[in-house]
């Protein structure tokens, strides 16, 4: 930091896979000189060693599923100054908010033999619907360049360079044919944040969204054209049925294509 | 029959007659005089410009099928070298790329040392320019080369750059060059300029020279010079291609139509259907914007200044103290077609579009500049005589 104190980090897990935070650890090169310029104080998935907080920075992954997780977060953003959340559960409730379409104690039923041990909360959340979050950093997962970008930028008091326009601007700096346009395939980067570097274009399929819905988005008119190239109401429901899901321009979107789908 | 042709008597606008087998050679001529050789090729599904190191690197014989929101390749019945028409992306991708690095700052003892980029380009011969995108080049020369300053990445590839354009003798379904007055044949601005000809019995390129790089490049070729009977043939192919435009867009009084008609309804219209993706800016040949992103590494030693294609579609390109000016997208596609259309005149003194296609062919959703702006047109809300005005 400026005054050449070294921040402390937490890295904390609510509802997730962990992919994450194992992003952080990914940093390889840049794994030292992150260590050198900040303190890993609170991070079990790579030292048991724990620092108490309060902490300068908290990384939050994974959504809120249970009423503990509910009363932890409020915990954690009490001992941070800045939050930041990562990747698709904690910015839109990730894959998991699946259930917030259904009937979850259905489910419990189903799977559990004994499902009155269970207590889970009927939807999976973002963090920011239960406390105040600093910055958003999307993805699933989360990509290594934008974690440096965030952190560096957190080290050194600016604003993080983390584009909110669509994958197809990346697509196109790449120099990538359309895949929608000379190929017909759908494709998602038109309602999409960019982050990835339009890496499924690349390998020659649309966009799955993984970075959740772009800067004004308009998925409506996306669809039509993608039931123009022949996709049904049932393919079209579980294009925006991913993982971000429960994201408001996607669950609007999918709940669209439910009710024209019965 | 032929006549060997005396290059000395040869000079800028002369036309000669160049084989199939000649294109090949001039190809290694270029390359021998350190020119790195862009020219069409297949990447995927689509026809891009990327390094060719021969003919057999073109897409011979293959044409593009193109369609508002569609692209599709398919096989000619011949072996023409250049048998189609634009791809997604044009020559702006070699001249004003979409990342270059423009500067570097490290710390040093007493400060930081900023270290600029030398601007030090590959020398490009471009190989297969259409004519709209020959004026599309000039358009860009004019935004990166005048007399407020000079763009040194775009100026100094430009500068060495040799275009070998091509005339179209089949127009694409969302062409309308003939419209702006681009093409389908080019009339300066090329070092060498060919008409393709395909028959049963011959495959030759009737070829005007526009410059005296060009004459010194053709020397060891000696080319035949062009009868007038083949002078003719190109003609007619060309004129085959302006009878087959697929698009049309009238452009009288265009520049007051934008500007009077800021609040037509149609724009409401398109904002529902568009995604403001950006797809449309970045194909098109002339979209010049560029923004700039700086980075600092986490030891904050180094810091790097990037600048990166831009477009007017994103919420970040209008954003001033206090919010992005243009929020909505209406506003935005409003921005993008009255740039193109009207304000670019005021700017540059002539129109942003060179008629393409691009932005039809490219846009996800198939939004058509062409029929956008006769909607505007037919159902135009400004009294006539307001529209009559001469500027
Ligand atoms: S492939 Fe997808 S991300 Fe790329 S330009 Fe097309 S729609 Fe956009
Ligand atoms: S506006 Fe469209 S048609 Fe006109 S030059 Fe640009 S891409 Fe081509
Ligand atoms: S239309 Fe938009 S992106 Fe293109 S040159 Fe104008 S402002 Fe730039
Ligand atoms: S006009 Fe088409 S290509 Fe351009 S921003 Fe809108 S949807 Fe994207």
């Amino acid at each position: 930091m400026r005054d050449g104190t070294k921040p402390k980090l937490a890295v904390w897990k609510f509802a997730s896979c962990d992919g994450c935070q194992l992003t952080l650890l990914n940093c390889e090169d840049q794994l030292l000189t992150i260590a050198d310029n900040i303190q890993i104080a609170y991070f079990p998935e790579a030292t048991r060693a724990e620092v108490e907080g309060p902490y300068d920075l908290s990384l939050v992954e994974g959504s809120v599923t249970t009423p503990h997780e509910l009363e932890r977060i409020k915990g954690i953003r009490e001992q941070s100054k800045f939050l930041i959340t990562i990747g698709a559960c904690a910015t839109a409730g990730g894959i998991q908010a699946l259930r917030n379409f259904k009937d979850v104690d259905e489910f419990t039923s189903i799977v559990y033999a004994s499902p009155e041990y269970i207590t889970t909360l009927k939807t999976s959340t973002p963090i920011s619907d239960h406390v105040e979050v600093d910055f958003e950093l999307r993805g699933c997962p989360i990509s290594v360049e934008q974690l440096v970008e965030v952190l560096s930028a957190f080290l050194f008091d600016r604003r993080p360079q983390i584009p909110t326009y669509s994958v197809c601007v990346e697509c196109k700096r790449r120099g990538i044919p359309c895949v929608m346009v000379s190929q017909g395939k759908a494709c998602l980067g038109p309602v999409t944040q960019a982050g990835c570097g339009a890496l499924c274009p690349y390998f020659n399929r649309g966009c799955y969204s993984c970075f959740g819905p772009k800067e004004t988005p308009n998925p409506r008119s996306l669809s039509r054209q993608m039931e123009e190239m022949g996709y049904s109401e049932d393919q079209l429901l579980r294009v925006y049925r991913t993982f971000n899901a429960f994201a408001e321009p996607f669950r609007k979107e999918s709940t669209y294509h439910e009710q024209e789908n019965n | 029959m032929y006549q060997e042709v005396d290059m000395a008597k040869l000079n800028p606008e002369s036309v000669v007659i160049l084989q199939k087998d000649d294109l090949a050679k001039l190809l290694n001529i270029l390359r021998s005089h350190s020119y790195q050789t862009i020219g069409p090729t297949l990447r995927e599904n689509a026809i891009v410009y990327d390094e060719i190191q021969g003919m057999e690197d073109l897409p011979i014989g293959w044409t593009d099928s193109q369609e508002k929101g569609s692209y599709r390749l398919e096989k000619r019945n011949d072996d023409a070298y250049f048998g189609y028409n634009v791809g997604p992306y044009s020559w702006k991708t070699y001249l004003s790329p979409a990342r270059v690095r423009v500067c570097n700052a490290s710390r040093s003892e007493n400060g930081f040392n900023v270290v600029q980029e030398t601007g030090n380009a590959p020398n490009y011969a471009f190989i297969g320019v259409r004519p709209c995108d020959v004026k599309a080049i000039k358009i860009l020369d004019k935004v990166f080369i005048n007399d407020f300053c000079v763009d040194n990445v775009y100026g100094n590839r430009r500068k060495q750059s040799f275009i070998v354009a091509v005339n179209c003798t089949e127009a694409g379904n969302t062409c309308f060059c003939s419209s702006m007055g681009t093409g389908p044949k080019s009339e300066e601005g090329f070092d060498l300029c060919l008409t393709e000809i395909v028959t049963e019995q011959s495959h030759f390129f009737v070829t005007e020279i526009g410059s005296d790089k060009a004459l010194e490049v053709l020397e060891a070729l000696s080319p035949q010079t062009a009868s007038e009977s083949e002078i003719k043939e190109a003609e007619r192919r060309i004129e085959n291609a302006a009878q087959s435009m697929g698009r049309n867009l009238n452009t009288d009084r265009i520049h007051d139509l934008m500007f009077d008609n800021y609040r037509h309804p149609q724009w409401d219209d398109i904002a529902e259907r568009c995604l403001s993706c950006a797809n449309c800016t970045m194909v098109c040949p002339t979209c010049f914007c560029n923004t700039v992103e700086e980075k600092t590494d986490l030891e904050g030693d180094n810091a790097e200044r990037w600048r990166i294609w831009d477009s007017c579609f994103t919420l970040e390109y209008s954003y001033i103290h206090g919010g992005s000016v243009r929020h909505s997208t209406k506003s935005r596609y409003r921005q993008w077609m009255t740039h193109k259309l009207a304000s670019w005149h005021d700017q540059f003194d002539t129109s942003g579009c060179v008629g393409c296609g691009r932005c039809i062919t490219w846009c996800p959703v198939g939004i058509d500049i062409t029929e956008e702006v006769s909607a505007i047109r037919n159902s135009s809300t400004v009294p006539e005589e307001t529209v009559d005005q001469p500027r």
